[in-house]
């Protein structure tokens, strides 16, 4: 049965987009049907961070107004050929999004995937709010600073509340990733501590994703740093989540670029 | 850690972030409920009062103060100098 799974946040530039392209890609490098879907409507970056933005002809609200069918829309990448995006349209009206419409397009998209994967925008309002609706599992986007957590909670808060899962009565399974993670900010107390941020918010870690140039050079290259880069540091741990996410139970362990005494002791460190 | 912090010379900030979340976020999330909590209160205390009482309802004022260890719920009626019983139904 087809997942749905919304990557959001509230606070923006925490990595959300980043973190689509890539668990969206590594599923799909693991042999899964994976579509991903830009809920960013005026912002439209996934294409981009995917390096699909000249071939988009269709969006996401061309299908949801019915002006073109969503196999018109769908793009299927040239590397991995089980990855498929739907972009996000840049310069209309965000209203243009209907409940209706988007819940026709979710539907649809069950069919066909096994992995759905929203890209909310930032906020809490109406985007976020479509972006969330239909899902089955969230990942939640965290950096480890105030602001992002306080909104991380928010952000929790109406997942339990206002999906359609929530609706009746059911449960949305929500997983946090901790991103642009820096161990050596963290180890000299710099940063909220990963159990301070699990303790607070208290859902299940999903990974780390660590602070990286890699995830900037694959954004460079249009392509999910799982591709760039597979054997980084962060990509590294965005197999990890994508293993956790399909069920497995793993230790959460934070890559690093090099073996330091930092490494070391931030290793043991984490729960 | 510690040894590294005293190493960097510096105390380190992320426990008082730590601390001020906490405190925070547990008004937050008791502030989604508290509203309809109050508003519930107001009325049936008015009620309570109308009957021995005649009061205006703007004259009943109910907070909450939320704090760490304790919460306080403050009632405030203005009973005006006039105040006879209500007339007993009946
Ligand atoms: N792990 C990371 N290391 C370094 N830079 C990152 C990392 N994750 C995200 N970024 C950068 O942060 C910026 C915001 O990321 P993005 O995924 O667009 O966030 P959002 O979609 O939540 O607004 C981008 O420039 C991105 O390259
Ligand atoms: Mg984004």
């Amino acid at each position: 049965m087809a997942k749905v799974l919304v990557v959001t946040s509230g606070k923006g530039g925490v990595g959300k987009t980043t973190s689509t392209a890539a668990l969206g890609a590594a599923l799909a490098q693991t042999g899964k049907n994976v579509v991903v879907v830009d809920f960013d409507v005026g912002l439209r970056n996934l294409d981009l961070v995917m390096g699909a933005e000249r071939r988009v002809v269709f969006d996401l609200i061309n299908v949801v107004q019915g002006d073109a069918k969503l196999a018109q829309a769908l793009i299927r990448d040239k590397r991995v050929e089980t990855l498929s995006i739907l972009p996000a349209s840049q310069t209309r009206d965000k209203d243009a999004l209907t409940p209706e419409g988007v819940a026709r397009v979710i539907e649809e998209l069950r069919e066909k995937f096994d992995w759905v994967i929203c890209d909310s925008p930032a906020g809490i309002e109406r985007g976020a709010q479509l972006a969330m609706y239909h899902a089955d599992q969230a990942v939640v986007v965290t950096n480890p600073e105030v602001s992002s957590v306080r909104d991380s909670d928010r952000i929790i808060g109406m997942l339990d509340s206002t999906t359609e899962r929530a609706k009746k009565g059911e449960k949305i399974d929500k997983h946090l990733l901790l991103t642009r993670y820096d161990p050596a900010r963290a180890a000299r107390g710099e940063m909220l501590r990963t159990e301070d941020v699990l303790e607070i918010l208290s859902i299940p870690l999903l990974g780390i994703i660590p602070e990286s140039e890699e995830v900037l050079r694959a954004s460079n290259l249009g392509m999910p740093v799982t591709l760039s880069n597979p054997t980084s540091a962060p990509a590294r741990a965005y197999f990890e989540a994508v293993r956790r996410l399909e069920g497995e139970t793993l230790d959460v362990s934070v890559p690093t670029e090099r073996k330091g005494l930092f490494d070391w002791l931030f290793k043991r460190s984490v729960a | 850690m510690s040894f590294l912090t005293s190493l960097f010379g510096r105390k380190s900030s992320a426990p008082v972030a730590r601390d001020r979340l906490q405190i925070l976020l547990a008004h937050e999330r008791a502030g989604e409920g508290q509203s309809e909590l109050i508003a519930k209160l107001q009325e049936e205390i008015l009620e309570v009062i109308k009957r021995h009482i005649t009061v205006d309802q703007d004259k009943v004022q109910i907070k909450m103060d939320r704090g760490a260890g304790v919460s306080m719920l403050e009632i405030d009626i203005e009973v005006p100098e006039s105040a006879k019983p209500a007339a007993k139904a009946g």
